[in-house]
């Protein structure tokens, strides 16, 4: 690892390189940023990747995306329907369903893009909170990165926001009953929320032509630049910090162990990378999804049993089923009406309780100390548990969002089903809790890897017939069995 | 120096090779046969993944896999932390009347804000309540179906579900689309006189969160079933339309507003009054006459 070489031990097929890095550090003097970037370590383990993941599906959003929006006029100009798609022949339409529907059957390779960029949003929401749950029970949301967490949290908002407004935008009859009820829910907000509907949707529903390109204009720039601007925030701050990692030999809290950027793990993410989009296209290519030619155009007056939306509104949409039947009001106001209850409160509690974690567990525990070190979901049992039972409850209610095709395909009675996921959403975190912080506790004082290593003997017989356990770990060089760890039965909070 | 790993840059090379195999392959099928999303689809995915093969081997087994630590870096240094405060506040050295300074510039920063906001108020929607409740149903005005065909009485059996729109109206505005149905006269239990023959129309926009009613439950047997109904599919809001669209189920929090009907020389159905409420879903003002 010598950076200077004499010219006489200079490897003679490294002169281009030698050269474009000449030419560069010329003109910015950039080489000790290259050295450290090159050397930046990568603390390996698999449940880090959800993040790369994520990101790199918002690069295939933003390359498939920029490839549709060369096509899709936003635009609710009347058109008679005349393309190749017979059932919808002589149909009454908006240019922005007709320019879709041309996507989707004229444009090359069009459909391809157009389910890849569905996929990739899909994938890119599922990514987040997957990424999302292992900074939580890692704990790697303690100080100093929780200002990084503070951001992650905003871009789980608005990649959901950014993906409603899109799958909003082809004008179709799915795309309308979703905007009918975001309408509803803008609207329930207490006293303000019949001004903000209106001006936002530039009169009543179902809107002005504004309307359609203050929702592109949202959903192809602005929301896609603050998304942008806030993932580059994010992965600065990383680089600042350097990488968390999990407790093991040699790791301590003032270093990091593990690969280096160049060359292994710049390989291994340009894999990463490379595989996210091989299945973001094969789903492309291979698996239907939103076939807005077999919805039909939106209709206020229009609708059908059993329409789902993307899965990251299905939350939503269960606790508006979940919801009793009432109008909070006094007197001739009606302070709350029913969808505020699904559509605000309940999601500003989830993300109030995501945004207010870090510091409401600084000052329960009243550890202020810097954590680099990750933890183990065990060793903190009790946030283990609160989290478990907090993500069941969104998981419950989010089933609910599911009840009408439990209907329509199983024919499960609605009914039944309401009433059996409003007692669950209230005791299943209960359980989920009582039962989360007793197997950290278990696991803690037992020591169990259930997820990970084997956990047998090996036995060798001797030749006079003996059998002898060999110790795996010493064959292996290491010093122990468990070093993965703080000390054991050690409780954090 | 032997190579760390001759079978890993093999793989490696085959995987190269074979990216190349489907990229080749992409362009054959977009050239040759545009439409093809599938094998569109199959070939630049398996590009793609060939590609993730190579960079996983090649950074798994092919180049160099040893661990390396690096120093993280220590954020706080508090000698300079120290100094920048003081820079900081050095700023106010010699400066005699701070707080009226400071008291100035927060007067300035407020009332400029507010003069940057207030304007925002011209864009708003004034007389909300008037838009919101707008429709276009009034004494005499005709229903037509979704082609522009007056609907007659007789066309309507007991049972029978039927979408209209106010003659004259734009089939888009949430107030001019209403479902008709029609149920024994005997089961009408609220305001029969609007419900000539058992035919009655309601708004079709959902007073929960503006779907359209599209589902109508009219029971065979009378005795073992629910009474009719109409449902909202989006979160099954149920209406009972023998009460007035009264909720029977599900989140919606105020009926349907009804509107009543009469029926001309000609048999045709029309508007006999506007509609009893606001159409669409609930807001602030949405009770307030």
């Amino acid at each position: 690892m010598s950076p200077i070489r004499r010219k006489g031990e200079q490897r003679p097929e490294a002169e281009p390189v030698t050269d474009a890095v000449r030419f560069v550090d010329e003109r910015l003097g950039i080489s000790p940023l290259l050295r450290a970037a090159m050397r930046y370590i990568f603390p390996d383990h698999w449940s880090f990747l959800f993040g790369e993941i994520a990101l790199y599906s918002f690069m295939a959003l933003i390359a498939t995306g920029v490839y549709l929006a060369l096509f899709f006029d936003p635009s609710v100009g009347p058109v008679v329907y005349s393309g190749g798609y017979a059932p919808l022949q002589g149909a009454h339409i908006t240019a922005a369903y007709n320019s879709t529907l041309d996507i989707v059957f004229n444009v090359p390779a069009g459909l391809l893009i157009r389910q890849t960029h569905h996929w990739a949003a899909l994938v890119f929401v599922v990514a987040i909170v997957i990424h999302l749950m292992r900074v939580f029970f890692t704990g790697a949301f303690r100080k100093p990165r929780d200002v990084n967490w503070l951001i992650g949290v905003t871009l789980v908002t608005l990649a959901i926001v950014e993906g409603f407004a899109g799958y909003s935008l082809p004008d179709d009859l799915l795309s309308g009953m979703g905007l009918a009820i975001g309408y509803s829910v803008l609207m329930a907000i207490p006293v303000v929320g019949g001004q903000l509907a209106l001006l936002l949707w530039d009169g009543n529903f179902p809107g002005s032509g504004a309307f359609v390109d203050r929702l592109f204009i949202a959903h192809v720039f602005i929301l896609p630049a603050i998304l942008a601007t806030l993932i580059a925030v994010h992965l600065a701050i990383i680089m600042r910090q350097k990488h968390s990692q999990f407790p093991g030999p040699g790791r301590t809290e003032d270093n990091v162990v593990g690969t280096p950027l160049w060359p292994a793990y710049a390989l291994r993410a340009l894999g990463m990378m490379m595989a996210t989009f091989a299945v973001l296209f094969l789903l492309g290519g291979l698996v239907q999804i939103n076939p807005i030619w077999q919805y039909g155009p939106y209709e206020p007056y229009l609708g059908t049993n059993g329409a789902q939306p993307d899965w990251y509104m299905g939350w939503l949409i269960g606790a508006l089923r979940l919801m009793p039947g009432f109008d909070l009001t006094i007197g001739r106001a009606t302070i709350a009406p029913n969808p505020l209850f699904g559509g605000v409160i309940f999601p500003g509690v989830v993300f109030g309780v995501l945004y207010l974690w870090p510091a409401a567990e600084r000052r329960i525990t009243k550890d202020h100390a810097r954590h680099d070190l990750l933890q183990r979901p065990r060793d903190a049992p009790a946030r283990t548990a609160l989290g478990a039972a907090f993500f069941s409850w969104i998981f419950t209610i989010f089933m609910a969002g599911a009840a009408d095709r439990l209907l329509v395909d199983i024919g499960f009675p609605y009914a039944g089903q309401v009433w059996f996921f409003r007692v669950l959403a209230l005791f299943a975190p209960i359980v989920v809790f009582a039962f989360t912080l007793r197997l950290c506790r278990e696991l803690q004082a037992t020591e169990a890897t259930p997820l990970r290593e084997w956990e047998g003997a090996l036995v060798r017989r001797a030749p006079d017939g003996h059998f002898a356990e060999l110790d795996v770990a010493a064959a292996e060089g290491h010093e122990e069995r468990v070093p993965r760890h703080g000390p054991p039965g050690r409780e954090e909070w | 120096m032997t190579p760390r790993s001759p079978g890993g840059e093999l793989v490696v090379a085959g995987g190269l090779v074979a990216a190349s195999v489907c990229a080749v392959a992409f362009v054959v099928v977009y050239v040759t046969d545009r439409a093809d999303t599938q094998l569109l689809g199959l070939s630049i995915g398996l590009c793609f993944a060939a590609v993730a093969v190579a960079a996983i081997v090649a950074g798994t087994r092919v180049v160099d896999q040893s661990e390396a630590v690096e120093e993280r870096p220590k954020l706080v240094d508090e000698a300079v932390e120290r100094e920048v405060t003081e820079l900081g506040l050095a700023a106010g050295d010699g400066v005699s009347r701070r707080r009226l300074l400071a008291g100035a510039a927060g007067l300035a920063g407020a009332s400029l804000t507010a003069a940057a906001v207030v304007p925002l108020a011209s864009l708003g929607p004034g007389d909300v309540g008037r838009k919101l409740k707008a429709s276009p149903w009034r004494r005499g005005v005709r229903l037509l179906d979704v082609h522009g065909a007056p609907i007659t009485a007789d066309e309507l059996g007991v049972g029978s579900y039927v979408t209209a729109i106010a003659e004259g109206a734009d089939a888009r505005e949430l107030g001019a689309s209403v479902v008709v149905v029609r149920i024994a006269e005997s089961e009408v239990l609220s305001h029969p006189e609007w419900a000539p023959r058992g035919i009655m129309a309601y708004s079709k926009i959902c007073t929960h969160a503006a779907c359209a009613v599209a589902l109508f439950r009219y029971p065979t047997y009378e005795q073992t079933s629910d009474p009719p109904a109409l449902v909202c599919p989006c979160h099954y809001s149920t209406f009972d339309v023998r009460k007035g669209a009264e909720v029977i189920f599900g989140p919606a929090g105020r009926p349907l507003p009804q509107l009543p009907l009469s029926i001309d020389a000609a048999g045709r159905l029309v508007a006999a009054a506007p509609l009893n409420g606001a159409p669409g879903p609930a807001w602030w003002g949405v009770r307030e006459t």
